[in-house]
């Protein structure tokens, strides 16, 4: 490794604000889409209520949630970690459990289990 | 030969606008695992910042695209209750038939064989796991975008913006391998 990468490897463990925020909004995007397809298969009343186009079925309701829970996340991490430099390691580990909550929860042998 | 306004549609979502998405990765993965300065010249890498800056937005917008089209104007086709409660539209059908049997009601029916899990584990994964791509290669974008220049310098920051590209490529990949399958043996007509 060059000089220049090394002492990049040293000052990289911590993450510019805005970064984080993008991959802890990934994270909770997809953390609510799986919550709602799961929680739609659990419960009929959480399905209709997500039908918000007959067409579309809950899906509509699950997509439309998931995509304001993902730039909503976005803007509020960004508003809160804004100029700031975060520790990089608990960005990554939290993004990463609701990533895999998310995609666990969008599966469809784990969320028919609950049908 | 013709295709229906569905067809077309299809062909947008999938064809075009997905395939972009996905025939993209090999280069934008290329462009990023290159970006260091130990092999690259600094006019390199401000070229190759700019090339990825403007490649990844135009595949996140892509992703985006991509779902969108797909669950709000194709997948109401797909779903269509055509069929009655008992299936019995698509009796003796080889393909699903408009205003008769929708690719749902068909998969589901079994008339062609054994067809329903197409329906209950390839659409349900596919539906809902390609919504995750779009999210992740916005992120993976606004990541380049933030640092630009200095991922060529920040090794642990480019392997993270790296996995959070290949998994959006990877949810995509799986929405787009089922939806081709899928249409293969349920053409949305």
């Amino acid at each position: 490794m060059s000089t220049a990468e090394s002492s990049g490897a040293a000052n990289d463990s911590r993450i510019e604000g805005l970064a984080a925020a993008a991959l802890l909004a990934a994270g909770s995007g997809a953390f609510v889409l799986g919550l709602l397809t799961t929680l739609a298969e659990a419960s009929t009343g959480t399905a209709d209520f997500l039908q918000f186009n007959d067409r579309i079925g809950p899906l509509s309701g699950k997509t439309i949630f998931a995509a304001i829970a993902y730039f909503g996340a976005l803007l509020v991490f960004w508003l809160f970690f804004r100029g700031r430099q975060l520790a990089l390691r608990p960005v990554l580990v939290a993004a990463a459990i609701l990533l895999a909550l998310g995609l666990l929860g969008t599966f469809p042998t784990f969320f028919q289990a609950f049908a | 030969m013709e295709l229906s306004n569905r067809e077309v549609w299809g062909l947008v979502h999938g064809m075009v606008i997905g395939a972009f998405f996905l025939l993209a990765f090999a280069g934008g993965l290329a462009e990023l695992y290159g970006l260091r300065t130990r092999w690259n010249t600094e006019e390199g890498i401000v070229g190759r910042v700019r090339r990825l800056t403007v490649g990844y937005w135009v595949m996140a917008v892509a992703a985006w695209a991509t779902v969108v089209t797909g669950t709000w104007i194709v997948y109401p086709w797909y779903r269509e209750k055509l069929a009655g409660e008992d299936l019995s539209g698509c009796a003796g059908l080889e393909i699903p038939t408009p205003d008769k049997c929708s690719p749902r009601d068909f998969l589901l029916s079994n008339v062609s064989g054994d067809t329903s899990d197409w329906h209950e584990f390839g659409m349900e994964w596919k539906e809902h796991v390609a919504w995750i791509a779009p999210m992740l290669a916005s992120s993976a974008a606004i990541i380049v975008a933030v640092y630009g220049r200095r991922l060529a310098d920040a090794p642990r920051i480019r392997r993270i913006a790296i996995w959070t590209f290949v998994l959006a490529f990877a949810t995509a990949a799986v929405a787009g391998i089922l939806g081709a399958l899928i249409t293969k043996v349920a053409p949305v007509k």
